[in-house]
């Protein structure tokens, strides 16, 4: 897309061909499966070890958490249909859909908010074992990310309703959009491994 | 040029001034080789009693075996590196009266991979005693002697847990003593390796905690870390009766310089001997400054009695695991005190009462965060409970 | 893709600033080789820093029972120490020459993300100095570089809640560097610079940022799960409620391992620039030491527990990674015959640039070596922990990477400051240097096989090992007045004058030499295209009908007009506050965690402004 006006500066012209940008962010979601990989590998490695309750299978209710994991899941949908109205140029409809993200993903961690104050309430705080040091850590870091990733979609949305993005807007909507993916799949892979998968029980 | 192209004519560069001549090559020849006798070198300190390289028993004698075996090689390699590297710096250096442009060679495949696999096939049989080695350091004889070792901050406790070391009152619990490890020569230890704490605090109230030490006396073996959580093994035997010096090898806070150590190997008789003594209570001092200064160190008058609430003395009330265990304190074995960091005895055999007064006095100026609390006491009680531990034999 | 006309003409809320002179440009520079000096400096600093606590440190050991630092001094210094050469010194110095000369290499204007790239230094700057600040505020970090818990999580004074957080700091800063320079590499070659092209320096730095990328994050959840293990009483390091010591060892060492090799590749990029260039022939075998650095980057994630030999993984691990440290060895040795390889029936120049990338070839092998034996495995059970240890990585960083960063820095002088640092004091500085380093680490072999554990403030007399103490403390102060030449040399040129007679001094094989010293903010008034590895030698030498090679005529060119016309105006990214902006909320955020969380509140409101400001700026001043 050639632009021949006095002050056009060149399309940029890549070695991969590849826009830079997109390079840069399946970069960083690599490294950030190194961090999470971590955090994930310090919760396995404390399944079952910590001395005093309470334990997961005393706190959990994993019907909550399903549903919440579903509205998360059912975001990156909407993150789909945001970034499918952008490439047809329809604006206001990838805002709509930007919103109902954001929307999801505000009701994704603030279910999370509940779920762990609940948690706090029957006795599981940080500090109380093993199993709330790693839980909360491993969860929390998610959260941030999510959290994150809604600021983004939101200055997304206020950026393109105030005309203050690029005429391709579907491009930096494509950027958020494997940001927020990425998320999603880390709590898909948190899901299982903390709330689905079995912990042993404690002898006694 | 800004346009790539090349404008300046093929003039001597500017500063292309030639190194200074054959001086400075024979110089760094000088040098490369003293650094490889000083290496060789390290094997010729007899007196130093924390050498690897002068080994008293089989396991030390093993890592040194297999050190010895890849140097040469390592002397090969170094020779005909360094070497090469020396007689190319000067066989092909610039020389003024010939400015010439050396053949532009990219390289040489079948040499690339001919220098790929030399050095593999080197390192590959060098891994073979290697492995060997590993697995047969790592076997633990059923019938070795067990002593387990426990790591404070900042010194060293050890418990002989065999039946038949069980001490001879009480409830016949292992014979524990600090410091100091005594052990028969020609005998096959394995060393359970365990990190305490949580009991001592300083003056202003930090505890010790369990942290990571390591268990290292360089004559007899090569160090395994100790860790809070797990019980790591050293099998070794000393060879001959001596005193073998070690210490902690793993940085545990303040005082990890210091955190050290003795093992004294003693032949059959004098084995014999030590065990019996350990075996026996505390000595009960006779009437005089020692007996006050058992009342102190118990608070049988009310006065004192701190010092039970960490230190252990083998039948008495006594019975705290926080600190070093006194009741054999003025053992002729027990040579050295406070993490083996002062000496019991002046060279005469007589008793380095300095150092003890010192370290009741204020155990934090002579040994910075020290984990024993500076009690206050009076120079007169301090007189006491030197007279009582020093009748602790 | 982002094209100028389709941004709106409405400027952001604050003008973007326009100036790339004066003291203000600095703060706001977008322009790699400033931001590569900016760093260049700092990391000098820090090294000088570092210098003065090794300094300290073998001051206090030039004899038994020594008082003049006490234990607890001595712990903060030699944590510092560590802390200060490896992060705020070696790291940020490669990433000074990455910055400055990568773009120049492969053909760029600038870096992928200028303003990214800016956010980099800032933020390394700033943890730096928070880092640093902890001596004022209740105490320096005082476990260690490798701060093992549970000492490090258990400790009472203050100094390892800066450490943990500082780190994470500066490890933000490297990785955000990270993804720029990789995708810098990746993306932005000039027209026919292939992969393979590319000089062995753009190849090393690019390895090292795929390093950066997998590993800091490792060590950032470490850190983290130590700051919580600190600060908010978790439990991930602690043993009585089931926690594991050995858990941050492995994080910290999976990130370790790698690290080293972050050290060092930049160093092996430069010895493979600088060899050729002075004995004026190509390097030996491109492609094996492009693909050792590969395999080396690879290898690196497969051989952290060798850290640990002694904590008791048992026979089947330690068996492992004996062997896979056995097979790094390769890689690594492959280089060193190359190098040599290139020497070979070279016409070898030893200016001050090839004196200290030959020294470092040499140390590198020493260190190398005793590397070797750490890896037979039951020997060290009695080198680790020892001095021999600290031998063994002074060898290859010291001798291999400093070495090699002083080399670089006499190269690349003339192509940055127009001025050549003047060789006699060159030489001066480099023979002092390799006499007293040598003096220095050598006898600490001889020190940790006689018995001489590490990290211990004083020895008593008894344990034989005075004497090498004292060789090697007066080996360390020699170094000091090595660098005390160095910045005397350097202070001198950079009085004289500006301006080369010659702005190819050296008679250079690389693209950064077609331009001007210092080259233009835009770098090229062309892009070149690339026809060959040496891409500027082969502009200025060409083989006759003999085979030999003859100089091209001065004006003639090989490739006319070949450049890549972009028409009359260079468009370049103007400079910007806002990275600095964002890059001030993280020490804040950090004094937060430790003081107060309203703090934590207003860093991370600056640092979400700054991001805003930056992602809405027009992204040239209007």
């Amino acid at each position: 897309m050639a632009d021949t006006t006095a002050h056009a500066a060149p399309v940029e012209h890549t070695s991969t061909g590849l826009p830079s940008t997109k390079l840069a962010m399946w970069l960083f979601l690599a490294s950030e499966c190194l961090l999470f990989g971590a955090l994930i590998t310090t919760y396995v490695l404390y399944r079952g070890a910590s001395t005093t309750g309470p334990y997961p299978n005393q706190i959990f209710d994993i019907r909550y958490t399903s549903v919440s994991s579903f509205v998360l899941l059912a975001s990156s949908l909407t993150m789909v249909l945001a970034l499918t109205a952008a490439e047809q140029r329809d604006f206001a409809r990838m805002r709509l859909w930007l919103v109902a993200t954001a929307m999801l993903g505000l009701t994704f961690v603030g279910g999370q908010v509940y779920e762990f104050t609940s948690f706090y309430h029957e006795g599981l705080s940080i500090k109380s074992n093993l199993f709330g040091t790693t839980f909360y850590v491993l969860t929390g870091f998610h959260g941030v990310h999510v959290t994150v990733g809604i600021l983004m979609l939101l200055s997304l949305v206020g950026m393109s309703w105030a005309g203050r993005l690029p005429d391709d807007q579907a491009f930096p909507v494509e950027m958020v959009g494997l940001y927020w993916h990425f998320v999603d799949i880390v709590w898909i892979v948190i899901f299982t491994v903390v709330y689905l998968i079995p912990q042993p029980k404690p002898a006694g | 040029m800004a346009d790539g192209t090349v404008t300046r004519t093929c003039a001597p560069r500017a500063g292309a001034a030639l190194s200074g001549g054959r001086g400075t090559v024979r110089r760094t020849r000088w040098i490369l080789a003293l650094l490889a006798l000083t290496i060789l070198l390290a094997a010729c300190s007899k007196t130093a009693p924390q050498n690897t390289m002068n080994p008293a028993g089989p396991t030390a004698q093993t890592e040194k075996n297999l050190l010895v075996l890849v140097l040469w090689p390592a002397a090969a390699v170094f020779l005909i590196v360094e070497g090469g590297i020396l007689l190319i710096s000067i066989r092909f250096r610039h020389r003024k009266d010939r400015d010439r442009m050396p053949p532009q060679i990219h390289g040489n495949t079948r040499l690339e991979i001919g220098w790929t696999i030399a050095p593999a096939i080197v390192l590959a049989v060098i891994m073979v005693p290697t492995v060997s080695t590993i697995w047969e350091l790592a076997r633990q004889p059923a019938d070795a002697m067990q002593i387990t070792v426990e790591g404070y901050q900042w010194w060293w406790g050890f418990r002989y847990t065999d039946p038949d070391m069980a001490v001879s009152y009480g409830d016949h619990d292992a014979i524990v003593t600090a410091d100091v490890m005594v052990i028969p020569t020609g005998t096959t230890i394995d060393l359970t390796l365990t990190s305490l704490g949580g009991g001592a605090h300083s003056t202003s109230g930090v505890p010790d905690h369990e942290v990571i030490h390591s268990f290292w006396a360089p004559r007899l073996f090569g160090k395994q870390d100790v860790i809070p959580g797990e019980t790591n093994h050293i099998v070794f035997a000393a060879d001959e009766p001596g005193i073998y010096w070690g210490q902690c090898a793993e940085f545990c806070g303040l005082q990890h310089g210091k955190m050290k150590f003795r093992i004294r190997a003693l032949d059959e008789a004098d084995w014999q001997r030590w065990v019996a003594n350990e075996k026996q209570p505390a000595v009960t001092p006779p009437a005089g400054s020692a007996q006050q200064g058992m009342d102190l160190f118990f608070g049988t008058n009310g006065v004192g009695g701190q010092c039970i609430q960490c230190h252990g003395v083998g039948g008495t009330k006594a019975t705290s695991t926080a600190a070093p265990n006194l009741t054999h304190f003025a053992a002729t074995t027990h040579e050295c005190f406070a993490g083996c960091d002062f000496e019991t005895f002046n060279p005469d055999g007589t008793p380095n009462v300095e150092a003890l007064k010192a370290w009741l006095r204020d155990p934090n100026a002579v040994k910075l965060g020290a984990k024993m609390p500076d009690y206050g006491l009076t120079e007169q009680q301090i007189d006491l409970l030197v007279a009582y531990l020093y009748s602790l034999k | 893709m982002v094209t100028a006309a389709s941004v709106p003409a409405r400027t952001g809320i604050i003008r973007r600033p326009t100036a790339t002179t004066g003291w203000w440009s600095w703060f706001t520079t977008v322009d790699h080789k400033k931001i590569g000096l900016l760093y260049g400096f700092s990391a000098f600093a820090f090294f000088l820093i570092g210098g003065v606590e090794a300094l300290l440190i073998r001051s206090q050991l030039a004899k038994p029972d020594n008082t003049l630092l006490n234990a607890d001094q001595y712990n903060q210094i030699f944590t510092m120490h560590g802390v200060t050469m490896i992060f705020l010194f070696v790291m940020p110095m490669s990433a000074a020459f990455f910055n400055y000369l990568i773009p120049l290499m492969i053909g760029a204007r600038d870096v992928a993300f200028p303003r990214l790239n800016a956010f980099s230094f800032w933020v390394f700057i700033l943890g730096g100095l928070f880092l640093y600040s902890s001596w004022f505020l209740g105490g320096a970090p005082n476990g260690g570089w490798f701060g093992y818990p549970p000492n490090s999580t258990t400790d009472p004074s203050i100094g390892m809640t800066f450490y943990a957080l500082g780190l994470v700091i500066t490890g933000i800063a490297s990785s955000a560097g990270a993804v720029n320079l990789a995708v810098t590499v990746v993306n932005m070659r000039a027209p026919g610079m292939t992969l393979f092209r590319m000089p062995v320096f753009v190849w090393m730095g690019l390895v090292v940022q795929f390093l950066l990328v997998f590993a800091l994050p490792i060590i950032t959840v470490a850190l983290f799960e130590m700051l919580f293990d600190r600060r908010w009483g978790t439990h991930f390091f602690d043993p009585t409620a089931g926690g594991q010591p050995l858990l941050w060892q492995n994080l910290f060492w999976l990130f370790g391992h790698p690290e080293v090799y972050i050290l060092i590749l930049p160093a092996f990029g430069i010895i493979s620039e600088i060899l050729p260039v002075f004995s004026r022939k190509p390097l030996f075998g491109y492609q094996f030491v492009v693909f050792s650095g590969i395999a080396i980057g690879f290898i690196g994630f497969g051989v952290w527990a060798h850290h640990m030999f002694a904590v008791g993984l048992g026979p089947v691990a330690n068996t492992a990674f004996g062997i896979t440290t056995a097979i790094i060895a390769v890689p690594t040795g492959i280089k060193i015959f190359n190098w040599m390889g290139t020497m070979y029936k070279g016409d070898i120049h030893f200016d001050s640039p090839m004196l200290f990338a030959v020294g470092a070839v040499a140390m590198f092998v020493i260190g190398g070596l005793s590397g070797v034996t750490h890896a037979v495995v039951p020997s060290d059970y009695q080198q680790t922990d020892t001095y021999y240890i600290v031998a063994h990585f002074h060898y290859v960083l010291f001798g291999g990477a400093v070495f090699g960063l002083f080399g670089a820095m006499y190269y690349w002088w003339p192509k940055v400051f127009a001025r050549q640092l003047n060789e006699l004091w060159g030489k001066v500085q480099f023979w002092i240097l390799l006499v007293g380093f040598n003096l220095t680490f050598g006898p600490m072999h001889i020190l940790g096989l006689g018995g001489m554990i590490r990290r211990e403030y004083t020895y008593p007399a008894a344990l034989g090992l005075t004497f090498w103490n004292q060789v090697s403390t007066v080996g360390a102060f020699l170094i000091a007045l090595s660098t005390l030449v160095f910045i005397l040399n350097a202070a001198l040129t950079q009085r004289r004058s500006k301006g080369l007679a010659n702005e190819d001094p050296w008679d250079a094989r690389t693209l950064e030499w077609t331009t001007s010293c210092p080259p233009p903010i835009y770098n090229f008034e062309e892009i070149p295209v690339v026809h060959s590895i040496d891409e500027f030698w082969h502009r200025k030498y060409v083989e006759d009908k003999e085979g030999r090679l003859v100089r091209v005529p001065a004006g003639a060119s090989d490739h006319p007009a070949d450049g890549h016309k972009e028409g009359h105006a260079i468009h370049l990214p103007s400079p910007s506050f806002w990275p600095l902006v964002a890059a001030v909320g993280l020490p804040v955020i950090a004094y937060g965690v430790l003081y107060s969380w309203w703090l934590v509140g207003a860093g991370a409101l600056v640092t979400v402004v700054g991001f805003m400001g930056w992602a809405m700026e027009a992204p040239v001043a209007e």
